[in-house]
């Protein structure tokens, strides 16, 4: 048996190739504008692998105008496998749950309320999530706690920009998020044993510092689209230096609070998951090892990519943030 | 009426068990490597292989009680068959993360078997099921005499073994796990007279 090892950051053929399908679909988008685009994605996604027949509900998302990313050498996780590969246990617990159970998700009335303590609390509609800051793409690597990772392609804005808005005040210390409560909508919420065990509604929070950090960020879309239920639309936190549940998803509430709030997997087993959760290839998960992860891009077991995890995730300005904590006592 | 089965029926069931146990898994690995196997597929093959082993092992269980009740005795004949296919499953599964989870980083794999306990716990059921493998045979049974029985009681610990591999190694959703564990303790329930003679 031949099995490959690619020690670095070697290109295959048809990695390659999706990045390119990637960028001339983007190029088509754009030369089509808005309303032609919309059709060729939709004849795209069904000519892909699709669980669903024609009457089954799909969740819709639309194009989104936004400032590109620089070209950079990391090979992006296809768009099919950052859709279908997802941990959102609201959904279901299996990997492949969120994408059969959300599909029927609605997100449009949405209300996103900003409050606490910030001198001008508001409440964001859905189309005024898209438009509260000018859109921009971040490519950023996503690093689970269950030792995988992608490199996904978000579009949104900083957290900062909407922090900026409600303007903290100087009582605020961290931010608290909360996702939506519908167990109605949700499968995972209405039945404790298809939602993990977890206390509903998920909740996650950051130190004000670290909300405030740039590279903090609101997703809205990925890959050139508003987000697909699945991966928490249509507003979700992006935290690339932490392991990924602390991404939450689906926000309906955004609090600057006094005292580090509550976080929903710290809340479930405290020994394994903290409030910090940075990536640290030092730190082991107490079950298992956070030193390697294994890179999900194209190509099926043979091609499986195992490479080092980097400490922040590789986002090493964000080390300041941390300077004289001690990062096994806070993981 | 003699209640029972011909040569020939023995002969189907085991066709079948050959056909679904090898089919099954080269189907799936053939998806993995096609990437047809979910986002990501050494997650997948891992997940398939570890259930599909405790599956045919849980099978394997079923087979004297099945005895018992149906009084049809020729049943025993393809619980060697399922045995097999258990280990061959559990060899499956060491194999992947041997080599598309921890690409053949052997001091990896030797510090996880001591570091992780549910490492350590699916290893040491693995060594049980290698073991009753090696003996599985006439020649073994025949060689090690009473103590064969006494070797292949081990089975249940193997089986315990597994279970608890199996709930310690998901993140927090044991609902399935649960289902197995339950499954086991009904098995070894029909064997509690022969299980609190053991544990004396
Ligand atoms: C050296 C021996 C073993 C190693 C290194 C090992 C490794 C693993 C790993 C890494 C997982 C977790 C996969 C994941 O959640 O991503 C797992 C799960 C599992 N293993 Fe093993 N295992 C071993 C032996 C066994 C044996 C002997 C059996 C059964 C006969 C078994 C049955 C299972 C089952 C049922 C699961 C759960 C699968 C699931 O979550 O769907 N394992 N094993």
């Amino acid at each position: 048996m031949l099995i490959k090892r690619p020690t670095s950051w070697t290109l295959k053929d048809n990695q390659v190739t999706d990045e390119k399908i990637y960028q001339q679909r983007r190029h088509l988008l754009k030369q089509m504008g808005f309303i032609g685009a919309g059709a060729l994605l939709a004849s795209h996604q069904a000519s892909g692998i699709s669980l669903f027949g024609d009457d089954e509900p799909r969740f819709k998302t639309h194009v989104l105008d936004y400032a590109e990313a620089q070209q950079q050498s990391q090979i992006l996780t296809p768009e099919t496998k950052v859709t279908s590969h997802n941990n959102f246990y609201e959904f279901g617990t299996d990997k492949s749950d969120p994408k059969a159970n959300a599909q029927a998700f609605q997100v449009d009335p949405w209300q996103l309320r900003v409050d606490g303590l910030v001198e001008t609390p508001f409440t964001l509609s859905f189309d005024e999530l898209f438009k509260l800051a000018p859109l921009q793409e971040r490519i950023y690597r996503l690093r689970c706690v269950e030792a995988w990772s992608m490199v996904i392609p978000w579009i949104g804005f900083s957290l900062n920009a909407l922090l900026n808005k409600a303007r903290p005040l100087s009582s605020g210390k961290y931010v608290a998020f909360e996702t939506l409560y519908d167990p109605k909508q949700m499968p995972g919420q209405n039945n404790p044993f298809r939602g993990g065990g977890i206390d509903y509604p998920y909740v996650e929070g950051l130190r004000i510092d670290e909300a405030a950090h740039p590279l903090s960020f609101l997703a809205v879309g990925l890959y050139g689209k508003s987000l697909p239920a699945q991966n928490g639309a249509p507003i979700r936190l992006v935290v690339p230096w932490k392991y990924g549940f602390k991404s939450i998803k689906s926000i309906v509430r955004i609090s600057v609070v006094d005292k580090q709030p509550p976080t929903t997997w710290n809340l479930l087993a405290a020994q394994e998951y903290g409030f910090y959760a940075n990536v640290n290839p030092k730190v082991d998960h107490p079950r298992w090892s956070q030193a390697r992860e294994r890179r999900i891009t194209t190509g099926g077991l043979f091609s499986s990519n195992r490479i080092d995890t980097q400490l922040f995730n590789g986002y090493d300005e964000v080390a300041s943030l941390y300077s004289g904590m001690d990062l096994r006592q806070h993981y | 009426m003699v209640r029972g089965l011909s040569r020939r029926n023995i002969f189907w069931l085991k066709a079948l068990i050959h056909l679904l146990s090898l089919g099954w898994a080269l189907l799936t690995y053939y998806r993995a490597g096609t990437d047809q196997l979910g986002g990501d597929p050494v997650e997948g093959i891992l997940h398939f292989t570890g259930i599909g082993a405790f599956n045919l092992l849980l099978l394997c269980l079923i087979i004297s009680p099945l005895v018992r009740w149906s009084r049809i005795s020729q049943f025993m004949q393809v619980r060697r068959l399922l045995g097999l296919y258990a280990f061959f499953y559990a060899l499956l599964h060491l194999a992947s993360y041997i080599l598309f989870e921890l690409q053949l980083e052997w001091q990896l794999l030797l510090s996880e078997i001591v570091k992780r306990p549910y490492i350590t716990v699916g290893f040491s059921a693995w060594i049980i099921l290698l073991a009753l493998t090696l003996t599985s045979n006439k020649a073994a049974q025949r060689r090690l005499g009473r103590n064969w029985q006494k070797l292949h009681n081990w089975v249940y610990l193997a089986a315990g073994l597994i279970a608890l591999h199996y709930i310690w190694s998901v993140k927090s959703d044991i609902t399935q796990p649960l289902v197995y564990i339950g499954v086991l303790l009904l098995l070894l329930s029909f064997r509690k007279d022969k299980l609190l003679k053991l544990w004396r």
